[in-house]
């Protein structure tokens, strides 16, 4: 990847609050154009992270170059081109969307000329603009939210900084969210930093994700490729014949380190790492068992997570 | 400074302030009563009811204890003109400096106190304003709002004093010079005072009702000049309401260099 490329560059970036380490000696690099994921529990350091990058809080040690700022420096600079959603939408309630994204218009510089088309698009595309001259205190949570990223968005920034973007969202509106990350980041070449503790979304959206606990960076990369390092947990679906289930579940049964449940005609086999479904398969096929399909069900980023943060699912 | 960003902050904090009846209304309603109902009500009284010889007396002793040369100068007046100019000119000035220090602290506690306690704050300090025009905005959202309902109260005060007094004084009396040192010179200063009061205040408490309930013991000083007025100990003369500004003026600027340097994105972050 060419420096060029590098939208975020941290070294051993560090924030205390006193004796609390909120970031603690983070390095990573975020690419233009990708969507990045910040996974962790809360308290875990997501929203300080963005703090410190957007150049709204200063860190201790450590230094950072943001699309080639410092923050703690040129943070005025910087945030001209970033746009960010805040946890809390953060939206006046006694000012109308229009009016909420007219006054972000000014404080963004955004050219006066240019200001109320740029609006009327924004309300359009988040599907706003019928109800664009009422109070945003009347808004439900989902419109708030799509609201509050209309804001970000108004000014059209290269790097865009999203603390959980659908947190208190229904289904449609979670999905109408994701699409739009999606569509920004794909379409449109805004690099996105996502921080979320919603692992299926971190999975659905992100091109790499980065792992933290009390600030401290545990792993980064692909989801995939996280998976294929931290996976414990592996899963393999095999299609039998329906009326040979109970004979193959007795032969598996009688293995070490596996888990069998069966669902209709298919065995679930927990537990059974990458080497040995060779011989699980030759057990089954030794016994006459007719064998349709073998699905090896590659870890997800939440097995990832638990292992990296060395709790089972069940300990939630 | 971004001027565009430095109004956009004022003209929202005024559309929000309009927008919310427990800040307006005191707004509307202290300045109502103060400078247009108990001036009316007082002069109504002058001149309808005749005094009797007790407050007559205790206007006599108060007269007593004025300078000598406002005793001069109010000499020639009857007992009822001097009780009507005595209360419309000197005893209700130091009121008056009630509405810029009432309207500037209601305006600054929804700004400053009220932004944090619905969660507003964070969105802008994310974005690329600076410290310095955030304050200034929120600063001149508060003050000059004040300034303009300060001057609108003076002339309605004006219209009222003069309707009431007509009848007794046959002229128009008001406004004097000191009330014009008043209003263009002690009440900005004062509204600045309320100001930076409540911005401090505002500092550390985390909802508008906290901020302007602390808010309101920046009234004892006045409270202080009505009582010492009453009580003969002082009198605003030109001078006197001219020096009155210059201290506030030069608190104002202590409490403005307090500001600068207490108004930091990361303290206002760390109060969210």
């Amino acid at each position: 990847m060419a420096t060029t490329d590098i939208v975020i560059a941290t070294r051993h970036f560090t924030r205390r609050f006193g004796d609390l380490v909120a970031v603690n000696n983070l390095t990573l690099e975020v690419f233009r154009g990708e969507i990045f994921g910040l996974l962790g529990h809360n308290g875990a350091g997501k929203t300080t992270t963005i703090r410190l990058l957007n150049g709204v809080l200063a860190a201790n040690s450590g230094s950072a170059r943001v699309l080639g700022f410092d923050p703690s420096k040129d943070g005025t600079a910087l945030r001209r081109r970033t746009g960010v959603l805040t946890e809390n939408p953060s939206l006046d309630d006694r000012l109308t969307a229009r009016e909420n994204l007219l006054f972000y218009a000014d404080i963004n510089n955004v050219p006066r000329g240019k200001a109320p088309r740029r609006i009327e698009e924004l309300l359009v595309d988040f599907e706003l603009l019928e109800r664009a001259d009422e109070q945003a205190g009347g808004y439900s949570k989902g419109m708030k939210q799509r609201l509050a990223l209309a804001r970000a968005l108004l000014h059209e920034p290269e790097l865009l900084f999203l603390d959980e973007p659908t947190t208190g969202l229904d289904p449609v509106a979670s999905l109408y969210v994701r699409q739009l990350i999606t569509h920004l980041s794909k379409h449109k070449g805004r690099t996105v930093l996502l921080c979320t503790h919603n692992l299926v979304e971190a999975q659905r959206l992100c091109d790499r994700v980065a792992v933290l606990e009390h600030g401290q960076l545990l792993a980064v990369g692909t989801p995939a490729d996280l998976g294929h390092r931290f996976g414990k947990v592996h899963k393999l679906a095999v299609e039998l014949e329906h009326e040979q289930v109970p004979q193959a579940l007795e032969i598996l049964k009688q293995e070490q380190g596996i888990t069998v449940e069966a669902e209709d005609k298919v065995l679930h086999i927990i537990g059974a790492v990458r080497e040995r479904i060779p011989a699980l398969i030759q057990l089954l096929t030794n016994a006459h068992i007719r064998i349709y399909r073998v699905t090896p069900q590659e870890p997800s980023l939440e097995d990832v997570y638990f292992a990296l943060h060395g709790e089972g699912e069940n300990s939630l | 400074m971004n001027w565009r960003a430095v109004g956009a902050i004022i003209r929202k904090d005024i559309k929000v302030v309009l927008r919310s009846k427990a800040v307006l209304l005191p707004i509307i309603l202290v300045p109502l009563f103060i400078q247009v109902i108990l001036p009316a009500a007082l002069g109504l009284g002058v001149n309808l009811i005749p005094q009797s010889s007790s407050e007559m007396e205790d206007l006599a002793q108060m007269m007593s204890a004025m300078p000598p040369g406002l005793q001069e100068q109010l000499g020639s007046l009857d007992e009822k003109q001097l009780f009507l100019t005595l209360m419309l000119v000197y005893v209700f000035a130091p009121f008056f400096l009630i509405v810029p220090l009432m309207v500037s602290s209601v305006i600054a506690a929804d700004s400053f106190a009220g932004e944090k306690e619905r969660k507003t704050l964070e969105a802008l300090l994310h974005s690329a304003i600076t410290n310095q025009e955030l304050l200034a905005g929120k600063l001149l959202a508060a003050w000059l709002p004040a300034i303009a309902v300060s001057l609108a109260s003076f002339l309605l005060y004006g219209v009222i004093a003069n309707a009431v007094g007509w009848p007794i004084l046959g002229q128009i009396f008001f406004p004097t010079t000191m009330w014009f040192v008043l209003v263009l010179w002690v009440a900005p200063a004062v509204s600045g005072l309320g100001l930076g009061v409540t911005v401090l205040i505002s500092s550390r408490v985390k909802t508008f009702q906290e901020a302007y309930q602390l808010g309101g013991i920046i009234v004892v000083p006045i409270v202080a000049l009505v009582i010492g007025q009453a009580a003969g100990v002082l009198y605003l003369s030109s001078g006197f309401t001219f020096a009155l500004g210059l201290i506030a003026w030069l608190i104002d600027a202590a409490l403005l260099w307090l500001g600068i340097r207490t108004f930091q994105r990361e303290r206002l972050l760390a109060q969210l």
